[in-house]
């Protein structure tokens, strides 16, 4: 994505939307100005930057717990037949379901406080970096881990030199696919049980104040937070992957 | 070098490749192996780097029995050898890299192993300093090949195993790289095993020539060709008639 089309894209979305304000012309739809002006004062008071924090927070500890525990099991899934052979139906039957169908479970199981949503973001992405690092694993060519084993390597440096680096690339395609559901599914675990997070702060100003140019913020909020993110794995699949670049 | 002994072996599936063989190889020698595709050759280079073991019989390299890949042999297949992820230069530094990882423990790496990562005389000597920084899908195949020598070669090996390493390549590399074996071969003291499905190259690179043909295989047909593995041998009439009769042998078999 490149800079200036960032750019226009903001320019025509915000255009858009104020021709929307002037037309409709109701509270429900305020214009981007008096959103902005309300985004600008809520952020500076800490209102608007409180909730953020606690939302990126989720995000980010679900997303390392979830690399943390799908890529060394997709590593092993990829590269033997006989595990992959009794958990892929497993992972069939499992990874088609919307995990926001859980949401009710999984709060009831581990209550309030950040855990239980650091939980439903995390059953999204284990199961996208899962399948990926799997295929990802189980693609590499046997000849290029047949002639690495012929320098010496044994499994420890197969693990290090070959497997690792392999997996890097299917992890970050993984976050780069699941980050947009990742954000969504937040916004729904956040609507319960807590009162910080993005989530509950576009919830509460919308449906209790009817503080609309505040939900926008919130709104505005989070989708900035998504494309963050979004530039984040690219930065980093930059840095790390620069053999993909073509 | 090389001892095999009533070597046997069978695939999983049940296709016997080598029934009862028994090869010898001398050491400095420089050998191809020559056979139709499917006749079991890369099986044999395979069983003699210690990837694969035999259903019965046994293999003896350097007067011990082999029972893993071996820190002084050296193995080049045709293709997808290189990390695709690594540069030219982090490729030729992975052998290298894999012997600091382990530390001279004799089973990964030799027991006398110095660590060092110092790999510039083989990029120099293989031509690939200009190409270093690159990655292997922006190399040509000659250069990727040249990479996967010089990461071999680097470890300072006294066998060198081939399996088709220039079978993708265009005429005049290959005929580049031919050369540059056997020169490497002889400067390096190496005992050379060549895999290869083209009579030319078996006859190119081959002083003596091993061929193999349907499986099971288990009697050893050598053929003696001590004027191989000097340049201008390709332009000799000896070289004309050995490709003749190995070709009318090939189809015999």
């Amino acid at each position: 994505m490149k800079r200036r089309d960032l750019f226009l894209a903001v320019l025509v979305l915000i255009i858009v939307w104020q021709v929307a304000a002037m037309v409709v012309q109701r509270p429900i739809l305020p214009s981007p100005i008096e959103v902005s002006k309300i985004f600008v004062t809520d952020l500076e008071n800490g209102q608007l930057a409180q909730h953020f924090v606690a939302s990126l927070w989720r995000v980010l500890a679900s997303t390392f717990l979830a690399i943390a525990l799908a890529a060394p099991l997709g590593l092993l899934l990829g590269q033997s037949k006989r595990f992959n052979n009794i958990f892929s139906p497993m992972m069939y039957l499992l990874y088609p379901i919307p995990k926001v169908v859980f949401v009710p479970i999984v709060l009831l199981f581990f209550g309030i406080g950040d855990f239980p949503k650091i939980i439903i973001i995390f059953l999204i992405l284990f199961f996208q970096v899962l399948v990926l690092v799997r295929d990802r694993a189980a693609s590499i060519h046997p000849e290029l881990i047949q002639s690495v084993r012929s320098l010496g390597a044994g499994r420890r440096a197969l693990f290090r030199f070959v497997y690792l680096p392999a997996s890097l690339p299917a992890i970050l395609t993984a976050l780069r696919q699941s980050v947009g559901t990742a954000v969504a599914v937040l916004y729904i675990a956040e609507l319960f049980a807590t009162q910080k997070g993005l989530g509950y702060y576009i919830y509460y100003n919308g449906s209790t104040l009817f503080n609309y140019p505040a939900m926008y913020a919130g709104i505005v909020a989070l989708s900035l937070m998504g494309l963050g993110l979004y530039f984040s794995v690219d930065w980093i699949e930059r840095r790390v992957c620069p053999w993909q670049q073509a | 070098m090389i001892l095999l002994e009533h070597l046997s072996f069978t695939y999983p599936k049940g296709t016997t490749v080598f029934q009862d063989f028994t090869w010898k190889v001398g050491r400095g020698e420089a050998w191809a192996v020559l056979g139709p595709s499917g006749c079991g050759k890369t099986t044999l280079l395979y069983l003699l780097a210690g990837l694969r073991f035999p259903t019965s019989g046994k293999i003896f390299i350097d007067e011990r029995p082999l029972t893993r890949p071996r820190p002084h042999t050296g193995l080049i297949l045709q293709d997808y050898g290189l990390l695709p992820w690594a540069t030219v230069r982090k490729n030729a530094e992975l052998g290298l890299q894999i012997r600091s990882f382990y530390g001279p423990d004799g089973k990964h790496a030799p027991d006398n192993f110095q660590l060092a990562t110092n790999v510039d005389p083989w990029l120099e000597r293989l031509g690939l300093g200009p190409v270093q920084d690159q990655f292997p899908h922006k190399i040509s195949g000659g250069q990727r090949q040249r990479t996967a020598i010089a990461r071999t070669l680097a470890l300072q090996p006294d066998l060198l195993l081939m399996d088709e390493p220039f079978s993708s390549l265009d005429a005049p590399t290959r005929e580049g790289l031919q050369n540059l074996t056997m020169e490497l071969w002889q400067e390096q003291n190496l005992t050379l095993v060549l895999v290869t499905h083209a009579i030319e190259e078996a006859a190119v690179l081959g002083q003596k020539i091993l061929l193999l043909g349907h499986p099971p295989n288990s009697s050893t047909v050598i053929f003696d060709n001590l004027g191989a593995a000097r340049p201008s041998f390709r332009d000799t009439s000896e070289y004309i008639a050995l490709t003749r009769h190995l070709r009318k042998k090939m189809e015999e078999r």
